[in-house]
């Protein structure tokens, strides 16, 4: 991770179902632990276990069972929102059908499905990048900024969907600066800063166990 | 299979859509040789000395055009993050892409033959050794490009970078496709397919690094 890391010294366990808000200051390593729990970012030192995967040893095992929202929209600009979730549906293994269902659930007029992605606002941009997600049915969401750029609508969906996947047993990490928001969706907040995590709180009725517990990842100071 | 052709479908319908290669790469490699006919004018056995030459020139320089294109798009939007995610084969969407660069760059070599019969008067013969050396050629140029293609997708420098990597590496098949063309045109086809196996063993052993290669230079673009 260069000559100063993003993260150093993060030790964290998540269980099945949990979902988990992530938050801190501009920079305090919150994306860099998504891109980390989705194999994209290799460990500079230290362990980390994601869906049972040791990270160290294979990052492709994990990458297909987890799902990633990111800042970029992960869309190809030139072809148009059916087309996005034709290829990304199909790429992961679903059908073209799973794409047309997750455009439905986010929301997606069908009217918008013959458009270029080029054409679309910021927000059914998000709404597209979600569906593209979503399609692929991954184990572990990790979700960069979810709310950001969506209508009140939008947002609401978002966190229908999250809780509807917790409850399927999906694991849900997000990122949010829109804390009220968050909190409420969240059984767990972690506050980084530095990519230290300095501060947790549980919500009260939230129960989990060492059991059920999945390590996703114990990272030492690099 | 699957997979490849999903990928090479992908490149191929972004590429009808956005009309790169019509409205921008093909022009190009018509104004070229088009060039290349006024310069040489006035020596015409010159000009029909060097055209095999000249029109693989040409379809290597359009060739890095649409490479360029061709490996610029999966750079943005963090799409190389969502291949590295989907699961599928690095193999696969080498393949893919490839393909889509076969076709697209066939294309092109047809409508550049088109033109130079007609800038240059050419007569055309040895057609089926010219096709075998056209498609041998094609996957060779496709085979290497689409490696350092990947290598300098994310790079700012990319549009410099590519032709310096690429051209290069690219000689020994420029030199047997020109040596091939020219023997072909000849109408002295026998000793031109030794040329057309040299391009075929140097496609077939880039196809085989690029596939082996492609997975870490997915990890690193």
């Amino acid at each position: 991770m260069g000559r100063f890391p993003a993260l150093a010294g993060v030790d964290l366990d998540v269980s099945d179902s949990q979902i988990v808000l992530l938050s801190g200051h501009n920079g305090a390593g919150k994306s860099t632990l998504l891109r980390l729990c989705a194999g994209l970012v290799p460990l500079a030192s230290g362990s980390a276990v994601v869906l049972g995967n040791d990270l160290g040893k294979s990052r492709s095992a994990v990458r297909r069972r987890v799902g990633l929202l990111g800042h970029e929209t992960f869309l190809y600009e030139d072809l148009t929102v059916r087309e996005n979730l034709d290829f990304w549906s199909r790429a992961a293994g679903a059908t073209k059908e799973d794409g047309l269902s997750a455009l439905d659930r986010l929301g997606v007029a069908s009217r918008l499905h013959d458009v270029n992605v080029r054409g679309l606002s910021a927000g059914q941009r998000r709404r597209v990048s979600f569906a593209a997600m979503i399609c692929r049915r991954p184990e572990l969401w990790l979700l960069d900024e979810p709310h950001a750029g969506l209508d009140a609508a939008g947002r609401d969906t978002v966190d229908s969907l999250v809780t509807e996947a917790a409850a399927h047993g999906a694991t849900v990490l997000f990122v949010s600066h829109e804390l009220d928001r968050a909190d409420a969706l969240a059984d767990r907040h972690l506050v980084i800063d530095s990519g230290i995590i300095v501060d947790e709180t549980r919500r009260a009725d939230t129960s989990t166990t060492d059991s059920d517990s999945v390590p996703l990842g114990a990272i030492p100071d690099a | 299979m699957r997979d490849v052709l999903l990928v090479a479908a992908k490149d191929l319908r972004i590429e009808r859509r956005s009309r790169i290669g019509t409205a921008q790469v093909l022009p190009f490699a018509l104004l070229v040789l088009l060039l290349f006919a006024f310069a040489l004018d006035p020596d015409r056995g010159l000009l029909e000395a060097a055209t095999p030459g000249l029109f693989w020139v040409t379809v290597l320089f359009s060739a890095v055009l649409a490479l360029q294109r061709n490996f610029g798009i999966e750079a943005e939007d963090g799409i190389i993050d969502a291949l590295r995610l989907c699961g599928m084969a690095p193999s696969s969407i080498y393949f893919g892409k490839v393909l889509a660069l076969v076709v697209q760059l066939f294309a092109l070599e047809f409508v550049l033959v088109i033109a130079v019969a007609v800038f240059y008067n050419l007569e055309f013969n040895g057609i089926p050794l010219l096709v075998v050396i056209s498609l041998a050629a094609t996957l060779g140029i496709a085979a290497t490009g689409s490696i350092y293609g990947a290598l300098s997708a994310r790079l700012r420098s990319r549009d410099t970078l590519l032709p310096l990597l690429m051209l290069p590496l690219l000689a020994p098949v420029l030199i047997s496709a020109t040596r091939g063309s020219e023997i072909a045109l000849r109408g002295e086809v026998g000793t031109g397919w030794s040329w057309a196996a040299l391009l075929g063993l140097f496609a077939s052993t880039y196809l085989i690094v690029g596939a082996v290669l492609f997975s870490p230079l997915l990890e690193d673009a």
